[in-house]
């Protein structure tokens, strides 16, 4: 699962992961720059680049310009000289006026030079709902990258699965979007609003090892074993789902995919084989979200096993609400509803 | 009483249409010489007047005048010379290799030949260039080897891109110049990136920057005059004003009444209005930004006025557009005759030399392109494997392009 030096375990919010795996990056490599929107001085406005100017100094961790199409660009050209650039969008909801630079730039750079030049970036974004962010604070916009042939698209669930990832994202010379989500940065969230959130220092997988490791791309992980139905989700869903398996009854095998795309394919396979059910959960939009795709694959692979359709329990078809925010976001009551209909067939 | 008249919407128009005669008083022209040269620690706002005025060394007499006369050897000059023409006859006879369907496409540079051949020669190899499809003088100036892009062209089993770019589309690293993308203005702000990078790493290199006229309407162009401006990056911002984007006149990408130059003054940025077509003043203009840059006083702005002689590629007919016979009267002339002119008046050129180099040069152009047609063309099939067609797209094949690739049968 993760490889040498990773010295004594301490705990860890998510943010003080992520930024302990850029102050690892940091100072193992000198071709890693940190910059973006707040990152420098103040340390970026959800903290996770708290420090990390002062220690490293102004040319390695800097303030950028409100702009992402500029922050992205010229982390393009960087990674044309040869850094290796670990850029803050500060919420993926504000990732879109770079989606040409993402696209057109650093997806295809290696193909259209024939590895003449390459984009070993990382953009760092934080997304996903649950803290009444309204429209621009709390979309998951996944899918506008899994579509995109060149890029690959992670989103951590975990402290220990965030400093891994993250790290192992800066050393891969893919361009890599690599999704925070922010309702997460604190504690695991369930989905019970109503109940008070319980710290990462209180979880196991908030205990993080202070050096490096990695968690390897395009492996997931069997976050909870079952024998009833498999479920594949990512970053606070697994934590709601979780939750559902404990309020329905049912013992749903949950797969955090971890790496959205490219994914783990034999993990997901093998599982939905054993159980024979799957249902598939996200906070995205519900039409050609990534959702489709895991669909889509599971019914390639397993038509033959399937006891049941698949199911999908995802973000409705609608922007973000405020107001609604309870209704909009899928909680464990309507992932457990699922689980149930899926039972049933 | 306010005026009440109803409002109108104002949609510029360029002064010459098919069948009329353009009138170019709108250039904002200064005479050869006469445009000041200020010390290379210029604060950028002190660079405001030559960003609304013209800096020329060439007069109409072929006589170099003025502060920007540059230091430039004979030598110097005559491989510049030699750059420009053997653009020009790749580009004739690119265009012909189009026609006959050996390649399914091309873009002439024809009268924008000085801009890139001079700054290539007033740069270092390894200065990278971000060019757009027309700089293919940068090439020609750096000596690329001639079959490794005519195969490029033809998209054959010699193709170094292995069939995966459109024609023109270059990418050549060793030569300083950066993979060209379809999509305008990208490389602009990536650019300013690696040129932040250079500075990061306390190098010595520079990065040149490459724009045209219409594409300065696309957000990155504004995007990287800010980042070059804030970050001091040591990198030359070229805005090649041709007159024309396609078939829309400069005047509708924001050219009308003021300067592609100013852009650069609005921003903080050292900025110059060059004779485009004027072989010495590029040279000069050129070794003075990057003067600027290599001694960390910041990116300099270049507006380099010229016109674009040819169509704006092989699908594109500009007499639906403009005046058949617009380039014979455009006041800036001819890049290639202007210089042949002064060299001729230096005695260290002649009628018979251009001549000769003319047919050198064809030569080369043709062994080039029948070095190339042996690893055949897109018309008679002889690409790269489509097994290509799945690699590089990651440093490591995931297994989903492994399984498509095996579904293809390769």
């Amino acid at each position: 699962m993760s490889n040498d030096v990773k010295g004594k375990s301490t705990p860890m919010t998510m943010i003080q992961a992520l930024r302990s795996a850029m102050d690892v990056m940091l100072e193992r490599d000198n071709d890693v720059v940190v910059f973006g929107q707040d990152v420098g001085y103040f340390g970026g406005v959800f903290r996770c680049t708290e420090g990390l100017q002062k220690k490293y100094g102004k040319s390695r961790v800097f303030d950028a310009p409100i702009s992402e199409s500029g922050i992205v660009g010229v982390a393009v050209g960087m990674g044309a000289y040869g850094l290796r650039p670990v850029i803050e969008i500060q919420f993926a909801d504000y990732i879109y006026p770079a989606y040409d630079q993402i696209v057109s730039e650093a997806a295809r750079l290696r193909f259209r030079s024939a590895g003449d030049f390459t984009a070993p970036l990382t953009i760092r974004t934080p997304c996903g709902g649950g803290i009444y962010g309204g429209q621009t604070h709390s979309q998951s916009p996944e899918a506008v990258f899994t579509h995109v042939c060149g890029l690959r698209t992670v989103m951590p669930s975990n402290p220990y699965d965030a400093k891994g990832l993250l790290i192992a994202s800066i050393e891969n010379n893919d361009p890599v979007i690599f999704l925070e989500p922010k309702r997460i940065y604190n504690g695991p969230f369930n989905g019970h609003h109503d109940q008070p959130v319980v710290p990462w220092s209180k979880h196991p997988m908030g205990d993080v090892p202070e050096g490096y490791y990695t968690v390897p791309l395009e492996s997931a992980s069997v976050f909870r074993e079952g024998k009833d139905l498999t479920v594949l989700t990512y970053g606070t869903m697994v934590w709601v789902s979780e939750a559902a398996a404990a309020e329905s009854g049912v013992d749903a095998e949950i797969i955090d995919l971890r790496s959205i795309w490219p994914l783990d394919l034999p993990t997901i396979l093998a599982s939905v084989k054993k159980t024979g059910r799957c249902v598939v959960v996200h906070e995205a939009t519900r039409t050609s979200g990534f959702g489709a795709e895991l669909t889509a694959l599971v019914q390639e692979h397993c038509f033959y096993h399937l006891e049941a359709p698949i199911e999908r329990v995802t973000g409705w078809d609608t922007p973000y609400p405020h107001a609604q925010e309870w209704d909009y976001f899928p909680g464990p009551a309507r992932v457990a509803a699922a689980f149930k209909r899926a039972m049933e067939k | 009483m306010p005026h009440s008249e109803p409002l109108r919407l104002h949609v510029p128009e360029p002064t010459g249409r098919p069948g009329q005669t353009t009138d170019f008083s709108y250039l904002r022209l200064s005479p050869a010489g006469e445009v000041r040269r200020p010390e290379v620690d210029v604060t950028p706002v002190d660079t405001r007047d030559i960003a609304y005025s013209l800096i020329r060394v060439l007069d109409e007499h072929g006589n170099a005048v003025g502060p920007w006369a540059p230091d430039i050897s004979i030598e110097t000059l005559r491989a510049g010379m030699r750059a420009m023409m053997k653009t020009r006859i790749f580009d004739s006879r690119m265009l012909i290799a189009q026609r006959q369907k050996k390649m399914s496409f091309y873009m002439q540079s024809l009268g924008e030949e000085a801009i890139g051949a001079a700054q290539a020669m007033a740069l270092n190899r390894d200065d990278m260039c971000f060019p757009t499809y027309r700089q293919q003088s940068i090439l020609m100036a750096r000596d690329v080897p001639l079959h490794g892009l005519i195969c490029q062209l033809m998209s054959n089993e010699g193709d170094p891109l292995k069939g995966r770019q459109l024609p023109v589309m270059y990418s050549i690293k060793e030569a300083g110049f950066f993979s060209i993308s379809g999509n305008l203005a990208t490389q602009y702000i990536q650019a300013v990136g690696w040129a932040m990078a250079s500075a990061i790493k306390n190098d010595t290199k520079i990065a040149s920057a490459w724009i045209g006229d219409g594409a300065t309407a696309e957000a990155d162009f504004d995007t990287a005059l800010t980042f070059a401006h804030v970050y001091h990056a040591p990198v030359i911002l070229n805005v090649v004003n041709n007159q024309w984007a396609i078939s829309t006149f400069q005047a509708i990408a924001g050219g009308e009444n003021t300067t592609f130059a100013a852009r650069g003054v609005g921003c903080g940025i050292a900025s110059l209005r060059v004779d485009g077509n004027d072989f010495l003043a590029v040279y000069a203009a050129s070794k003075w930004a990057a003067e600027r840059a290599r001694s960390n006083l910041g990116p300099t702005l270049i507006e380099w006025v010229t016109y674009r002689a040819g169509p704006h590629s092989t699908s594109d007919d500009p007499s639906k557009y403009r005046p058949l016979d617009d380039a014979n009267h455009f006041p800036l002339g001819d890049p290639i005759a202007r210089l042949k002119q002064y060299l001729i008046n230096q005695g260290a050129w002649s009628e018979q030399e251009h001549e000769d180099t003319q047919k050198e040069l064809e030569a080369m152009v043709i062994a080039a392109q029948k070095e190339a047609e042996k690893f055949g063309s897109l018309a008679d099939n002889h690409v790269f494997s489509p097994a290509e067609m799945f690699e590089d797209i990651y440093e490591q094949m995931p297994e989903h392009l492994r399984q498509q690739r095996q579904q293809l049968g390769i």
